[in-house]
């Protein structure tokens, strides 16, 4: 696919008169793990939602997929909702239904795949992220915090989308579940050639899956680039963000390998 | 976005029980209608093939494997071909093994336990009520003898959203009501000759029972829906145990600043009606029965007397008691799901208004004959 899988041209997000983002534009090619960072509040979330088309941008254009979102019918972009799948923050379970129904959930909404191929690709995307069959009946408030984000994540896969949005995929998780997930959609992303656009504050995380890095801050991207380039760049949130105690220790990590 | 090649299954022309599967195997090829009926039918014109050929399909995708696995009886098939990078989509299934969902087990004597459960939920809410009314005690205690320590800031904002906002539909409802009432009974009342009786009529009902009954109604819908809301919600994030834990007891700031609030704005709201009703009723009785204004509020004092008024505003007292009681109830019962808080605002709002129609029976059988 030649076109850019998330095309974002002068993009103007506001509320009232809080302006969130000005002129910002972004390019995201296929197969890219583009993790998205910048200090709270700079519009992390915003940016992600605008990709989803759950907010209206005040001026500019957001393509997913060469689809303009302000500009295509119900059909394109129910067309387009089947080829993305989004981790919330939260997860955001069906908290009426169980585990197994809420990652069955999309592909009963096909309504053309009989029940036990959907059975038996639930269970296989469950097993995927790490839970077992036992754990399929299970309301949502009986999980805990580590394992609604692994229903979340298999909910989000269950249509094998081309492109992946993750909100803070590893908050709240202890560091072997992050590890864990890491290598997960380091495997997915090799299984399934997907693209990955997530929000993470995790610098482990951050430098072992992005290909690049987007640099929030001002109201628009001040870098974007990989690791490397993007600590070239002087700017103080990128001093503090990565060049802190922290960010020493995780790059430390990098430059060893 | 040019739409998929569905996925197809052929025999090959040159080997007769061999397979060829081809287009894209991908979960938006498979939800195309009729495709999974084309391919089960595909499946069982060719009675044991011998051998699968893969290498036709443009793209593979965990469902569409999954699918070939179950038609393959979830074992390899013999004489399989693979493309490149079909192998991992078998192994990971081959891997997993099979996965079986566990069997719930049928309960038995279904009828015999559900009875047992309403039976027993009934005792739980029976109990649950007594032991808030306890409670209520208990903080109604502390306020008293430390009132300048009480939640006044509660009690002040509940007596606005519970009885300040509620005033514009209890008018409007109360004036209609009164119109209505006003009507109907001056047809009857015209054709025995008493129209002067009118005044009678809508003075006792409003004043006594209707007026308290419908504010308390209202109120029932309005405010115990969204004290039941209100704290199922608080249950969902965690509010009430932060409550808790930084020793703020709900009884003393959520129930009581509740119970209070409600029991001071609801005579309030019962006069308000009253007087909205009586209003709608004294226009709609001018314009049927040409009765004036000013002899219908001459009249109402010697048709309506005292105790009456006594009796309504009492009522107002107890039916608000109730509706904050029932409405805490039941959201505090509210478990962290979005069903649980649907179910609990529903059964909050038809018990407040049931609980309020019986207290008004036993006002009714305790208050016969006075007031007459």
């Amino acid at each position: 696919m030649a076109a850019s899988v998330i095309e974002i041209q002068g993009l103007r997000t506001a509320y009232g008169k809080t302006v969130v983002h000005e002129h910002l534009d972004l390019q995201v090619e296929q197969g890219e793990i583009i993790a998205l960072v910048g200090g709270s509040g700079s519009g992390k979330t915003t940016l992600l939602r605008q990709m989803l088309g759950l907010e209206t941008p005040a001026s500019g254009t957001v393509k997913v997929f060469g689809v303009d979102l302000q500009q295509a019918d119900n059909a394109q972009l129910q067309q387009l909702r089947q080829r993305w799948g989004m981790l919330f923050q939260h997860g955001a379970l069906f908290s009426a239904l169980t585990t197994f129904d809420n990652v069955a959930q999309p592909m009963r909404e096909l309504r053309t795949l009989p029940e036990d191929l959907i059975r038996d690709a639930v269970l296989l995307k469950l097993q995927m992220v790490g839970l077992t069959p036992a754990d399929a009946c299970k309301m949502p408030s009986d999980l805990s915090g580590g394992m609604v984000k692994r229903v979340a994540l298999a909910r989000a896969l269950a249509l094998e989308p081309e492109l992946l949005f993750l909100d803070e995929p590893t908050a709240g998780l202890d560091p072997s579940l992050s590890d864990s997930f890491v290598e997960l959609i380091a495997a997915l992303r090799d299984a399934m050639q997907l693209t990955v656009v997530m929000v993470t504050h995790d610098l482990d995380t951050l430098l072992a899956l992005a290909t690049r890095i987007a640099v929030l801050a001002d109201k628009h991207l001040i870098a974007y680039g990989t690791a490397q380039e993007v600590i070239a760049v002087p700017h103080p949130f990128i001093e503090q963000f990565f060049l802190g105690g922290r960010g020493r220790r995780a790059l430390q990590v990098l430059d060893r390998q | 976005m040019q739409k998929p090649a569905t996925p197809a299954l052929g025999v090959d022309p040159a080997q007769p029980a061999a397979l060829v599967a081809s287009g894209t195997w991908q979960v938006h090829g498979l939800a195309h209608a009729g495709v999974i009926g084309q391919l089960d039918a595909a499946l069982a014109s060719c009675a044991a093939p011998t051998a699968w050929d893969l290498t036709q399909i443009s793209s593979l995708d965990h469902i569409g494997a999954q699918w070939l696995w179950n038609a393959w009886g979830k074992t390899r098939p013999p004489g399989l071909v693979l493309a490149d990078g079909q192998e991992e989509f078998f192994q990971r299934l081959e891997q997993a093994g099979s996965l079986t969902l566990a069997e719930v087990p049928k309960p038995r004597w279904k009828q015999l336990i559900r009875l047992g459960a309403r039976t027993q939920g009934l005792t739980e809410h029976l109990f649950g009520m007594v032991g808030l009314i306890g409670q209520l005690m208990f903080d109604l205690r502390r306020f008293a003898l430390a009132p300048l320590r009480g939640p006044w800031k509660e009690i002040s904002s509940n007596i606005y959203h519970t009885g300040y906002q509620a005033l514009g539909i209890t008018a409007l409802v109360g004036f209609l009501i009164g119109v209505v009432l006003s009507y109907l009974s001056a047809q009857q009342l015209h054709s025995f000759g008493g129209d002067i009786y009118l005044v009678n009529i809508l003075g006792m009902s409003i004043i006594r029972e209707l007026g308290p009954l419908l504010a308390a109604i209202l109120v029932a819908g309005r405010s115990g829906s969204s004290i039941t809301a209100q704290l199922g919600v608080m249950r969902v994030n965690e509010e009430l145990d932060a409550m808790l834990v930084m020793g703020l007891p709900h009884g003393f700031r959520l129930i009581m600043p509740k119970v209070l609030a409600l029991a001071v704005a609801m005579p309030l709201l019962v006069i308000w009606t009253d007087a909205m009703a009586l209003l709608g009723g004294m226009v709609a009785a001018k314009l049927e029965l040409g009765l004036s204004p000013s002899y219908f509020l001459h009249k109402l004092p010697d048709a309506v007397p005292l105790a009456n008024y006594w009796i309504g505003i009492g009522k107002g007292v107890v039916f608000g008691s109730l509706i904050a009681l029932v409405a805490c109830h039941f959201g505090f019962r509210i478990k962290a799901n979005t069903e649980s808080l649907g179910a609990g605002t529903t059964s909050s709002v038809v018990s407040a208004i049931t609980v309020v129609i019986l207290a008004d029976a036993v006002f009714a059988i305790v208050f016969n004959g006075v007031g007459f």
